[in-house]
This record gives structure tokens, sequence and C-alpha cells, in this order.
């Protein structure tokens, strides 16, 4: 790779600066509320962490060299230029105390997209070489591996096997024409392998058919973590292919919230055109199954259940009734927390923070927000559908002596097949 | 007084008309710089509507969710209460409506001049409490630039000596009512340069975040 410099860092800025970048930093005010809206200001109470000032570099970008007014301050010398020295400064404002989790954007009174903008100002602080240690690893072995974590298809294929033989049902690998593709993140590969266990018995129990890739098994992507665009088009274009090799006509995103976004929303913008299949998060997918009457459960948890709903899903991609759908057909004792949806509070562990080893105390202090939340409404477990914002959960929930399990939705749902799947013909149609 | 006179006739005059270019033409640039960059094509198969959704942002960012009033209800009212007055004052005080006659042509019904003049005092408090506010809130005090400052100045001066015309608390009286004048034209003048473009620029801003959101089917 060729050097990274502050040249590269500001043209790589400027190339990120469109129309609603332009009109967002034309409208703020500094009434400071998308302070309100962060976990990482309100957590700390520390000014710095204020979003929009997190945005500062890329604004006397914008101001210097895209408005009238700024091209005449700065030919007058009466602008502050953008230097190394600060963007080393705000590398931990734009990485460490940033998950990209949306709340800000939802909450500006004037309307800026304060985390798109985020995600834009990490492109200048790669090209610049200003991105964390942690972000760099992971980035280098998804390219190089395939796995943000350096996973290898045989560690899986031990998994597959061990599945296989606990279910007696067969994980179908590199079946072509099938309608789903299945794509997993390597955090729950390796921490949560009941996913894919609960999936194998829930699509043979619906009669859907889908396959693994061995091509391509990972759906996360730390290219846009770190906010690089050519490594996050790289690693899209694997799924693509992988898709377009098995000629599948869906593919899933497993229960990992970036990867969704990454893989249904950015991909298609990052490899220039529209997918010859449609993306799902494993979530809507059930939730569709259920309506289509394939799903038939029996039982339900009694004990007292609330719920994390993960930025990108829910604020980021809208999947917001799925999840309580499903819920209702798994559980008796059901409680939101007070603030849900597209309102939810992040928690903390979201936009690479969680693989930058240097903001975990900011990572640990933003999680007290979801730890107030889950406090108010007192519940046995919590369930969420994203495996970083499980890990946090979990670890969080320990960090302060809380003894509540984490479980993920598609395994409880699992959990409650009724043994013999029924014919289609007999199928009771749902409301 | 002859010199107040001719302050008030060159306020109405020639600075009217400078007023009026420049804030004419400062808009148009700042309109053209935020629309000639657009926005690269979007691929990703949509899951809600896009326009639907950004209209409907520019409506409902006007109130703030339950839970952020309920974190910062201060500077959400005081916010909203000097943003409506300033409204209310400038589109139905009967000498403003007046000049809309002469300008545009058009008039539209005013209020009673008591209702503004309680409507102006309870303005002027409330822009205190913003500056206040600004000089002490830790996120405030730590964003804000010396442009925050001006414009707040700005916007200050121009009810404030609307204010003391009306009361005809400075004499002569030409001078107070040339001084609101040239404050609103000062206001005019910095509008496309600072923070008042928001005015503008922030129902673009609204629509866009709103068709953004709104085109992965989420209400912003």
């Amino acid at each position: 790779m060729s050097e990274l410099t502050l040249e590269r860092g500001l043209a790589a800025f400027r190339a990120e600066i469109d129309g609603p970048v332009a009109a967002f930093f034309s409208s703020c005010v500094h009434c400071g509320l998308c302070a309100q809206a962060c976990p990482f200001y309100l957590e700390t109470g520390d000014p710095k962490y204020t979003p929009i000032l997190k945005l500062e570099p890329l604004r006397l970008v914008w101001e210097s060299q895209f408005t009238l007014w700024g091209r005449l301050k700065r030919l007058l010398g009466l602008t502050p230029k953008v230097t190394d020295a600060m963007l080393a400064e705000w590398e931990g404002l734009l990485y460490d105390s940033c998950t990209m989790c949306g709340r800000c954007s939802m909450v500006c009174p004037v309307g800026n997209d304060i985390y798109a903008m985020i995600r834009k100002a990490r492109e200048g602080m790669v090209q610049s070489g200003h991105a964390p240690e942690g972000l760099i690893a992971a980035a280098v072995r998804a390219i190089n591996t395939g796995s943000p974590m350096g996973l290898k298809w045989k560690t899986l294929a031990v998994q597959i096997k061990h599945v296989e033989e606990s279910t007696g049902l067969q994980v179908p690998v590199d079946k072509e024409g099938v309608e789903y593709l299945v794509l997993l993140s390597s955090m729950e590969v390796i921490n949560f392998p009941e996913y894919l266990e609960a999936i194998t018995r829930i699509f043979d129990h619906a009669g859907v058919t889908w396959t693994l890739s061995t091509e391509c098994f990972e759906a996360t992507n730390a290219g846009i973590q770190i906010g690089n665009k050519d490594i996050a088009a790289r690693l899209v274009e694997r799924v693509v292919a992988a898709a377009e090799r098995l000629a599948v006509s869906n593919v899933i995103s497993p229960e990992c919230g970036h990867a969704y976004t990454a893989i249904r929303w950015e991909g298609p913008n990052l490899i220039g055109r529209p997918y010859p299949f449609q993306v799902y998060h494993i979530i809507e997918v059930l939730d569709a199954l259920r309506s289509a009457g394939r799903i038939h459960t029996e039982g339900k948890e009694s004990d007292r259940l609330s719920m994390h709903d993960p930025c990108n899903l829910a604020r980021k991609s809208g999947v917001i009734a799925e999840q309580r759908r499903l819920m209702d057909l798994v559980a008796d004792n059901f409680v939101d927390l007070k603030e849900h949806g597209r309102f939810q509070w992040c928690c903390g562990a979201g936009g690479g923070v969680s693989s930058n080893e240097r903001a975990e105390p900011l990572r640990m202090a933003a999680f007290r927000r979801k730890k107030a939340q889950i406090e108010e409404v007192a519940p046995e477990r919590m369930v969420t559908m994203c495996a970083t914002c499980r890990t946090q959960l979990e670890e969080g929930l320990e960090e302060f002596n809380m003894d509540i399990p984490v479980v993920g939705l598609t395994e409880m749902l699992a959990e409650h097949l009724v043994e013999q799947p029924r014919t289609p013909t007999e199928a009771q149609p749902e409301a | 007084m002859n010199g107040s006179m001719e302050f008030l006739l060159w306020t109405k005059g020639p600075m009217f008309d400078i007023a009026l270019i420049v804030f004419a033409l400062g808009l148009m640039a700042r309109l053209a710089e935020i629309f000639l960059l657009g926005r690269a094509p979007n691929y990703a198969a949509p899951r809600g509507k896009e326009w639907h959704r950004g209209l409907r942002t520019l409506f409902t960012r006007n109130f703030p969710d339950p839970g952020t009033f309920q974190r910062a209800p201060f500077n959400v009212l005081v916010g909203w209460i000097w943003h409506l007055g300033f409204l209310v004052i400038l589109l139905f005080f009967v000498p403003h409506v007046e000049l809309a006659k002469g300008v545009l042509g058009i008039g539209w019904p005013t209020l009673p001049n008591p209702v503004i003049d309680l409507i102006t005092g309870v303005t002027l408090v409330a822009l205190i409490a913003t500056l206040v506010h600004r000089l002490t809130h830790p996120v405030k005090r730590r964003i804000s630039t010396s442009e925050d400052y001006l414009v707040w100045t700005l916007v200050f001066l121009v009810v404030l000596t609307g204010y003391l015309a009306y009361h005809r608390l400075v004499e002569p009286y030409p001078l107070v009512l040339g001084m609101h004048i040239l404050s609103a034209e000062l206001f005019l003048i910095a509008l496309p340069f600072t923070k008042l473009t928001h005015i503008f620029t922030a129902f673009i801003a609204r629509w866009y975040n709103g068709a953004t959101f709104g085109r992965k089917g989420v209400q912003s």
C-alpha cells in the first residue's frame, strides 16, 4: 500500500463531501442537543464527546473549500488548517467514542445525519494514517483470511460436523440454486455456535432450501467499520461472487448488526451496481416464514424477558416490528425497554469500538446507559439479535454483577419448534 | 434631528437595496453549493418511500422525541419560545405587514400591538436565557464559536431595537427606527454566510435525513 499522508486524508475528506454534508454543516446552530443522544457524552459528561464536534476536521475542509465565504476566509488566512496533530487528536473522537449508532441523527433538530458523516470522516482518517491499531489489524485479517478474526473454513467445518451430529440434519454446503445463501459472522461462529444449529433446525422445519459457501461465509465488513471503501468493496465482492456462483435468489445476513447494514445498504453502492439477489437479516426471514405459516411453535418462555434492538437493525434498517412478532410467538412475559426501536440506546460496542482495544474503558462507560435501561424494567433475561451486542451485554452485565443471561432470538425460536413439521396444507393461516 | 432623518432614509433606501442584494446572491450561492454537489446514485433496493418520509421529517423535526425533551427541557423550550416569538413578531406586527405590502404587494391579517409587545418581551427574555445557557452549559460552551455570539448579537439587536422603537425609548424616533431597520439588514446580510442559513438549509437537511432513513423504512 502506498504511504498514508495528510494530503491523502484531506483528499478523502473532500471526496466524501456531497450535497447532504453541505446542507448539514450549513444548518448546524450549535444547540448541543446531539450530545443528549450520545451515550459516550451522557455517561462520561465530557463535552468533547458531543457528536457534531467529532466532525470538526470534515467541517473545516467543507467550510474552507466548499463555501464562498470559507474560501475567502482561507485566502485571508482566517481558517485554521486541518493538521496531522488535529487528526491524531480526533482519532479518539471519531473511533473510540462513536459506535455510529445513529441516535444523534434521529435527534438533531435541524436534521443533520451526523452518524453518516462520521462514517464519511473515517475515510479521511484511514487515508491520513489515523485509524486505530485494532481496526487496522481486523481489516488486514479480513482481506487476507476472509475473516476479521482470522477464522478459517476448517474451524467452521468442525462446527458443521457437531451441528450435524446433534441435529441429525445435513448442513448444506455449496449447494447451487437454493433459496438462501446463509452468511455467518466470525464472532458468532466462535462465541455463539448455537446460532448455526438453530437455523439448521428452523430451515428444515420450514422446508427452506439453503446453503453455506466455502468460498465466502463471513458477513461482517471490517472495511466499513474502519472506513475504507476499497477494503469494504472487496469484502462485499466476495459475498456477491459466492451468491452469483451458487445462483441463489436471497442472501441472509446473520445476527450481526453492521454486517447487515454493510451488505444491505452500503454494499451495492460500494460495488456500483444493484445485486441480482435480495438481502435479508435472519430476523426478517424468520418473520416472513412466520407470517407465511411455515413456522409452528409450541410452549412459551414464561420468565420476564426484555429485548435489546441492535442499532444497525432497528434505527438504521427499520427492522423493529419483526423481532417483536417473533417474541410474541415464543414469550409470554415480554416487556420492552422504555426507549426502544428507532430510539433504542446503543450497547456501546458497535461501529468498530469492540475491535479497538484502546476504547475498552469508553465502551464500558457507554454500556452504563444500557445497564440503566435494563435495570428500569428488571428482566430475568435479555434477548437480542446481534453477536456484537450480545457479547457486549454479557460482558457489561457481568462487569456490574448483574445475573441476567443474554440469548439470541433465533436460537430461542428454534427451541420452541414443533417436533414434527406439518405439511404446508395443514398450516393454519395466521392473521 | 436632521442627521437622524437622513440615517433613517439611508437605511430605508440604499442600505435596504444592498442588504437585499447581498442576501439574495449569497443565499443563491449557498443553495448552489449544496445542490450542485448532489448525491451519488443509490443502488440498494429501497425498503420505504424516500420522498414521502423526507417531507414528513420536515415537519416532525420541529418536535423532539419524548426522551430528548426530558433530558434537555430547557434547551428545547427556550429554543421553541424565541423561534416562535421571533416568527410571530416578524409576520404579524402591523408595520411589518405594511412593509410586505409595499415590497411584495400582498398583505395578511395582523396581531394587536399589545400582543406583539408582550411576545417581544418574552422573546427578549428567552434570547437572554439562550445566551446564559450557551455560556454556562458545558456542551454549548465547548462547541460555541465567535460566530455563535455574533449571530446571537444580531438576532438580539433586531428584537431589542424593535422594542425600543415601539416604546419610543430612544430619541429621536427616526434614529431608533433606523437602528432597527439597519440591524434587520445586517441580519439579512449575515444570513447566507453564517449559521443563520439554517433558516433555509435546515429544511434541505431534514429532507435528506428523512429520505435517507425513509429509504431504509425508518421514519426519522
